[in-house]
């Protein structure tokens, strides 16, 4: 168990170095961000005190060192446009982002999974069907469409639920939720019901296909001879084998429903990182994209280890670290 | 129970709604743009400066048409060519209560210069001033090393702080609020980053009647949402409606909409002064020289252009044809210049004429995602151009990238936007078509580097010249020759369009902000 976790840990780091490499060489080819920061009206001389300010005068490969050194310290530099540590306007808004992720992996659980057993148990009645309609429909349906669907019917028809923004938030244990306050509450159904509708289709569709197998197996069949109820048959044995592959899966699709919930931010006007970094894409912001994008990636890491560590709980016959 | 839980859901919602309405005093405001920093000298840029006006004045205001209008100081006078005299308003006072004096002015000009990794500052609003003396608490003057007949416009563009709360202050103590302490109309309570800015009133403000108590600031990027937003009634007021919702916006019975010319101009840069320019060759594909630089090929482009058409049918009526780089009424128009007639004949006579008869091949560079319609725009203008002969292909990228290379000089022919913030023409003058020199300062976005040393003089002595009428007749005179030989091609200025929930009043502003203190409940 050891030996595993010190190898994966020197692995991320060269993953973390080699990503680190590849989006400053990018960004520093895309263009000079002070070209669209400064006013148009500036005059050559405010230019170059601008580009010398912000360091962006030195030879790409100083400019990399200086953010290598500050890296290795915990500072990812200032962010241009916002003269506050990268790191700290990007965790500003982890929690938006969190709470969005989390509420919308737990609508797609707690609807995904139940739908799915019924999907898989019924698969030729017309409820299985429907079901199955919908988790095609949830696959195939684009997020932003979907989104601004949303705000049509529910905000500006219906008029029941906010079209945007985070609205009222309160501190539990020092990170600003707002899912405590009805307020929040409110404005975090769309977003969250829009983010967990793709996660909600890829449950629904992993449990029935885990419970149609399983229900073939001997197994099964030597518990219901045994005479066990149905309900323990499936809620207890079933269940147990077919959260092995549902649990992997969900498990990597959390650390992308954190890093790509851009779209939805974007639409719902929802204050979190994937909303941050699409503004400083387009301001060429590098401190904030590297940052934001190492912060990724290490999310990613540990989500993958996290999930690792379950498999091997879930299922004894996997023990970390015997891989050669 | 999914029914239960939206019945309470709506329940509560309807709450919110009731509870809403005994706050009728709040407005709620959707922007397009989120501030990047409280701090008014950080960056200057649009959606810093909106905000900015909120909490903070300037010495000189700007009115709704962009006229300088008095703010803090009551009266300027020019003492002599090289000294400015200020008087400042009497019994102004802070949002603590602590009062305005000369003081304040001279620290917040020795400020501007020194706010650290400011990605665009305002030094070149307050560089002309070599001394500051403060005759009197309600006087103040300044020297200058030459004549600065633009020192009111300049000192019309950035806001005035406390000194008491500056002094020491970085950017992230006016961001937090603990020295966004200002003399304008509304006190900062709080900033939720991406989520909202919220103000309250100052009651004690030395200006107009302010109706709201309570401003709401939400930006909202996405375009679709805004509108959404206004729909729904989330938000009482937004700025910049897209063009494309403009007419089912307008029939909607709940709904108003302010419609404002803008002095963003839409424009062409060509580039006229290289022998080869990168994006023409013949129409067999080989180098030629660059026809750009013969005014006759430009005046070509121009006349090939039907800026009615572009008006109407790409940007729905939202736009005025252009002549100039100023809409008519501001300092330094031409009454004479009137914009370009859509005429392919006369366009292609003149290319003949200089020696194009079968045309030539061209890229039209532009952003995409900068202007209204960029690129539509962009993609009209090259099929306008092919007809006459100009063979245009289209090449639309992010303004990220767009403009490095176009400040690079990577492009020929370029479409551009610019927005006058000072609302007089030496400022676009100065910055699209003097020559372009980094020691002076000029040029700065003369991306065609069109050069005439006619224009130059002119707009260089109208620069050191403070009486404002001859000031005037110069520019007048250098916009005249510098768009009679087409140094940039004007297409259009935009329309911003304003929605809002019907029983308000707001009647938009050509520099594009949305200031509350100008928004009334019409009664």
């Amino acid at each position: 168990m050891l030996a595993f976790l010190i190898r994966r840990i020197s692995q991320s780091a060269v993953v973390l170095l080699v990503m680190s490499l590849l989006v400053f060489v990018g960004v520093f080819y895309i263009g000079n961000p002070i070209d669209i920061l400064i006013a148009p009206d500036a005059t050559p001389a405010e230019y170059a005190r601008a580009v010398h300010e912000l360091g962006l005068d030195k030879p790409l490969w100083e400019q990399y060192t200086i953010f290598l050194k500050g890296a290795l310290h915990g500072d990812f530099g200032n962010s241009f446009v916002y003269n506050e540590p990268a790191l700290k306007v990007i965790l500003d808004r982890l929690p938006a982002t969190l709470e969005l992720a989390f509420t919308a992996m737990f609508i797609a659980v707690i609807f995904g999974i139940p739908l799915g057993m019924v999907a898989g148990m019924k698969a030729n009645h017309w409820i299985g069907r429907n079901i199955m309609r919908f988790s095609i429909l949830g696959f195939s349906l684009p997020t932003f469409w979907v989104g601004l669907m949303l705000i049509i019917i529910f905000s500006v028809h219906l008029n029941w639920l906010p079209s945007g923004g985070r609205g009222e938030t309160v501190m539990l244990l020092g990170i600003p939720v707002s899912f405590l306050t009805l307020g929040g509450l409110a404005h975090l159904i769309l977003p969250a019901t829009n983010l967990a509708l793709f996660k909600t289709s890829l449950a629904i569709r992993l449990t029935r296909a885990g419970v149609q197998e399983n229900m073939q197996m001997d197994y099964v069949k030597f518990a219901r001879a045994k005479g066990l109820s149905e309900t323990r048959v499936i809620g207890l044995h079933v269940m147990k084998n077919i959260m092995i592959p549902v649990v992997t899966v969900l498990g990597m699709e959390f650390g992308s429903l954190i890093a790509f919930a851009v779209v939805t931010e974007t639409i719902f006007a929802w204050p979190g990182m994937g909303k941050l970094v699409i503004d400083s894409i387009g301001v060429l912001d590098r401190p904030i994209i590297v940052a934001y994008l190492l912060i990724t990636v290490t999310m990613f890491i540990i989500i993958n280890l996290i999930v690792d560590i379950l498999y091997s709980i879930l299922d004894p016959r996997v023990r970390l670290g015997q891989e050669r | 129970m999914r029914n239960k839980f939206m019945a309470l859901v709506t329940v509560c919602m309807l709450l919110l709604v009731g509870a809403s309405g005994a706050f009728a005093q709040t407005l709620t405001i959707g922007l397009k743009g989120e501030p990047t920093s409280l701090d008014p000298h950080f960056h200057n840029v649009n959606a810093n400066n909106e905000q900015a006006i909120y909490v903070f004045d300037k010495l000189i205001r700007q009115d709704s048409r962009q006229k300088l209008m008095p703010g803090l100081a009551v009266s300027w006078t020019p003492v002599n060519d090289k000294l400015w005299e200020f008087k400042l308003r009497e019994g102004v006072t802070f949002h603590d209560g602590s009062p305005f004096t000369a003081e304040d002015v001279k620290f917040t000009i020795e400020r501007i210069p020194t706010v650290p990794n400011s990605p665009s500052s305002y030094t070149g609003m307050v560089n002309a001033i070599k001394k500051i003396e403060i005759v009197d608490p309600l006087t103040i003057r300044f020297h200058t090393d030459a004549p600065a007949p633009l020192l009111p416009r300049n000192m019309a563009t950035f806001n005035i702080i406390s000194k008491k709360y500056g002094e020491g202050a970085t950017t992230a103590d006016f961001n937090s609020g603990k020295a966004t302490i200002g003399t304008g109309p509304y006190k900062l309570v709080e900033w939720k980053r991406g989520d909202s800015i919220i103000y309250k009133r100052n009651d004690n403000y030395w200006g107009e009647k302010l109706p709201w108590d309570t401003i709401i600031a939400k930006p909202i990027t996405n375009d679709g949402t805004r509108v959404a937003a206004l729909k729904s009634g989330d938000v009482d007021l937004i700025n910049f409606v897209p063009p494309a919702d403009v007419a089912h916006l307008s029939k909607d019975a709940k709904l108003t909409l302010a419609k404002s010319p803008s002095t963003r101009l839409i424009y062409l840069h060509l580039d006229s002064d290289r022998e080869y320019t990168p994006m023409v060759t013949d129409n067999n594909g080989n180098k030629i020289k660059n026809p750009l630089k013969d005014a006759r090929v430009r005046k070509a482009i121009s006349k090939a252009i039907n800026r009615k058409a572009i008006a109407a049918r790409i940007m729905d009526g939202l736009a005025v044809p252009a002549a100039q780089m100023l809409p008519d009424g501001y300092e330094g128009t031409s009454k004479t210049l009137k914009p370009e007639a859509y005429d392919p004949k006369g366009a292609k006579a003149l290319l003949a004429e200089a020696g194009y008869p079968e045309g030539f091949k061209i890229t039209i560079h532009g952003p995409n995602d900068r202007y209204v319609n960029d690129g539509d725009i962009a993609q009209a203008i090259a099929q306008m151009l092919t007809k006459v002969g100009i063979k245009t292909e289209v090449n639309t990228m992010p303004k990220s990238v767009y403009f490095g290379k176009a400040s690079a000089l990577e492009f020929s022919l370029m479409l551009v936007g610019w927005a006058t913030d000072t609302g007089e023409h030496s400022n676009c003058l100065s910055a699209l078509l003097h020559t372009y020199d980094k020691d002076k300062g000029f040029g700065s976005a003369n991306r065609g580097r069109y050069s005439n040393p006619k224009v130059d003089a002119l707009l260089e002595e109208a620069l050191v010249t403070v009486d404002p009428k001859k000031h005037n007749e110069l520019l007048v005179e250098a916009v005249e020759l510098g768009l009679g030989d087409v140094g940039i091609i004007p297409i259009h200025y935009q329309v911003n369009v304003w929605g809002m929930k019907k029983g308000l009043n707001y009647n938009g502003r050509t520099d594009g902000y949305t200031l509350p203190r100008e928004v009334s409940a019409a009664k």
